[in-house]
């Protein structure tokens, strides 16, 4: 699916990730978690191609295609999505039309036809009830007054009707209560299949108790440092990260 | 970073500015009383009207030009060299649509109006009656006999002088006097033609009125002359849209618009402004100089502008209403987008002379480019204009750093117990937001279309189904390669 070889990106002349190798399959689900700053969301940004970084060194392929070389919009209508730790508010424009236009953009590309209005309306309803949105949502603004739970949730529901191959969710749990994050990973769990993966970024252990990694890896000053299997994930919950900044500090020498 | 994606400017095409190889019968150029005299006699003006010509030519010569008014420098406007009349060489009565020269009904084809097609739904029912002003002349008016039927006058101004001189000499002047300023004095020594709308005591005028006005010949003026009068409780929807030719040299508009709204009558103009704007160095354009006010002359009428400012080099224009009613209400929906060097320092006035009168302003500004958007309106409260209330709204978004916008709201109170708010904010079209867009796989063009249309949408709501729709396509393309 994803293939990331040495990847250095920088921001304003200061190196941000400095040397991510990961590789993704179909069908897998990999967890990335580690300490506030240590570069999670330049990973995505930098995958999803927000120009700010530069990319200094390394290569990504996905699905057989050079990523780096693509523009922001062509990643996501080759099927990468990026549901974000913030996200963004459009006033004025309705969350429906917005998606109409995204879904009829990435068809555009992929040489289907725009999708009729009758059947793009079955599809948010069927998506809705999936991530169980409040139908109201659907109709305001782009996120606008959307409390932070909202927001996260409607991120998932974008990607549920967008449907893509490879969906990185940077924090979706964090802000979300109880219910709201075993609705979320429910629907994650829904739309999982053997044709498409998951990066899930995360500080907690918790949402990885519903939505189950293949891998877990961590990320710690631009670098993965660790990778293991769940129960890592459990390991890191109980030590926190204080072993692994040691070690990296005695590498540091 | 922005910047560097505004650096790459694409500059788009102006669709509308092709011209049309038509014969026309063009005045020489100059400005003097036998102009004037010329002109009256060819349009078989009565006495009076030229008595007013005369005298607003006289003030005109006295008046100063009002040079580098607010943020825009332009370059001095020779007014010997604009030629006042150009017509095309038609028969002088035209019978029926066969007998307008065919050039002519291509150019509107072009355009989007087809006066052919709006001949063969005639019969049939169709929203909107159109009223197609070519240069100095109008050339029809459809759906003129329908309009009839309800007792709604829909012609020319020339022909309403001719057929309906008492409401002229009633009306006209009355919101606008003749030396109200510098433009519409000119205008009422020099003007050609324009729209005249009545609509009689107790009428919802069946279908949308609409005037589109067209600069074709190079070297003249458009003068225009509006005149709506909405008879006691009747109701009015009105469209103006507006493309010129692109050229090289600067061409003058400079219209006059008078609504006067009686006794629980309502009057919604609407405007799609979309002359040539010049090109992405600032060559050519049209100054776009025109005087729009209304007047709620009674009580619990209401007036109500909305306009989409897209084009012209320059544009000063305050669509202004005055309540003088007691109940009567005041609208004003603007968004004024400017790209390249365009200039646009547009607003309104509000005049609150009778009691319980309440005003909306709602402004969005779009700045581009190297462009300066200003917003300059005025809100008075009169003496004895008891509970007026005014609420203003003027939002301005940059896109990029080397544009400009201005707010510059003129607020005077001379009664105590008016309630007057005031919001205003500047914004600039986010990274964060395209870059939310083209992660859906939406592209840098649609996404800025997208977010434009969103932060105009409340104004874009007041605008007539079809006008909204044109008014969208217009926004996008007048954005188009302002960012990325
Ligand atoms: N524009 C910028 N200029 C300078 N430094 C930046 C810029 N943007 C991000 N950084 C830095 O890059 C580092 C990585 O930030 P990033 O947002 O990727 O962290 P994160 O792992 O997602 O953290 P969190 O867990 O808090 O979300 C941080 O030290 C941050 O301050
Ligand atoms: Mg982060």
């Amino acid at each position: 699916m994803i293939s990331i070889k040495n990847l250095h990106a920088s921001i304003n002349g200061k190196e941000i990730l400095k040397g991510i190798n990961l590789e993704v399959k179909a069908g897998e689900i990999h967890a990335i978690m580690g300490p506030n700053g240590s570069g999670k969301s330049t990973l995505s940004s930098v995958l999803a191609g927000r120009e700010d970084y530069d990319v200094t060194e390394g290569e990504v392929i996905f699905n057989g295609k050079n990523l780096l070389d693509m523009s922001a919009e062509d990643r996501a209508r080759e099927g990468l999505f990026l549901a974000f730790q913030y996200p963004i508010e459009i006033p004025g424009v309705s969350n429906i039309n917005f998606l109409k236009t995204a879904i009829n953009e990435i068809r555009a590309y992929n040489g289907k036809e725009a999708m009729e209005a009758k059947d793009f309306l079955a599809l948010v309803k069927e998506k809705q009830k999936l991530v169980e949105l409040d139908a109201k949502l659907t109709g305001r603004s782009v996120n606008e007054g959307f409390s932070g739970g909202e927001k996260k949730r409607n991120e998932i529901f974008q990607m549920a009707i967008l449907e893509p191959k490879l969906a990185i969710l940077d924090e979706t749990d964090s802000g979300l209560d109880i219910d709201a994050l075993r609705i979320v990973a429910n629907g994650v769990n829904k739309l999982h299949s053997k044709n498409n993966a998951f990066i899930v970024i995360t500080h907690y252990q918790r949402l990885l108790d519903h939505i189950v990694p293949d891998f877990v890896h961590i990320l710690y000053n631009g670098q993965i440092v660790k990778s293991g299997t769940k129960e890592l994930a459990l390991e890191l919950e109980a030590k926190g990260y204080d072993d692994i900044k040691h070690q990296f500090e005695k590498l540091q020498g | 970073m922005a910047n560097e994606i505004l650096d790459d400017h694409i500059q788009n095409e102006y669709k509308w500015g092709f011209t049309t190889d038509i014969e026309s019968e063009t005045f020489a150029k100059g400005l003097n009383e036998t102009v004037i005299r010329a002109l009256s006699k060819k349009k078989n003006e009565p006495q009076w009207l030229l008595d007013i010509r005369l005298k607003a030519f006289a003030q005109w010569l006295t008046m100063p030009e009002p040079n580098n008014w607010a943020h825009v420098p332009y370059p001095k406007i020779n007014f010997q060299d604009i030629s006042y009349y150009s017509a095309p060489k038609v028969k002088p009565e035209l019978k029926s649509l066969d007998e307008v020269d065919p050039e002519l009904l291509k150019t509107f084809e072009k355009l989007g109006i087809s006066l052919e097609e709006q001949k063969r739904l005639s019969g049939v029912q169709s929203n909107i009656a159109v009223d197609a002003v070519f240069d100095s002349v109008s050339v029809k008016t459809t759906f003129r006999e329908t309009l009839a039927e309800k007792g709604v006058i829909f012609c020319s101004f020339s022909e309403a002088v001719q057929e309906h001189p008492e409401l002229i000499k009633k009306y006209m002047g009355m919101v606008v006097p003749f030396a109200d300023n510098y433009y519409a004095a000119l205008n009422t020594a020099v003007f050609s033609d324009g729209s005249f709308c009545y609509i009689p005591k107790g009428v919802r005028c069946p279908m949308e009125l609409s005037t589109y006005f067209r600069i074709n010949s190079s070297g003249t003026g458009q003068f225009e002359r509006t005149l709506i009068v909405a008879d006691e409780g009747s109701f009015v929807s009105y469209l103006e849209g507006c493309t010129a030719p692109q050229r090289d040299e600067n061409q003058l508009h400079a219209a006059v618009v008078e609504i006067i709204a009686h006794k629980g009558a309502e009057v919604k103009y609407s405007t799609v402004q979309n002359w040539y704007p010049g090109d992405k160095d600032g060559k050519g354009g049209i100054f776009n100089f025109v005087t729009k006010r209304g007047i709620c002359l009674d009580e619990n009428s209401k007036i109500s502008w909305t306009q989409v400012e897209t084009g012209s080099a320059i544009t000063w224009k305050y669509p202004s209403v005055i309540l003088k009613g007691d109940n009567s209400v005041g609208e004003f929906y603007s968004v004024a987008v400017t790209n390249n060097k365009q200039e646009a320092d547009t607003g309104t006035k509000m005049i609150h002379i009778g009691k319980n009168t309440r005003s909306t302003i709602i402004s969005k500004g779009i700045s581009a480019g190297f462009s300066n958007n200003s917003y300059r309106g005025l809100v008075q409260i009169r003496k004895g204009a008891k509970n007026a209330r005014n609420f203003s709204q003027c939002d301005s978004l940059l896109m990029g750093d080397t544009c400009g916008a201005h707010t510059f709201p003129y607020i005077e109170i001379k009664d105590k117990s008016a309630i007057v708010e005031h919001e205003a904010t500047t914004s600039k079209i986010g990274e964060d937001q395209l870059f939310y867009c083209k992660q859906r796989g939406i592209d840098t063009e649609k996404a800025v279309a997208l977010i434009v249309n969103g932060y105009c949408k409340e104004v874009l709501n007041k605008l007539p189904m079809e006008f909204a729709v044109e008014a969208q396509k217009l926004l996008a393309i007048s954005l188009e390669g302002s960012v990325g």
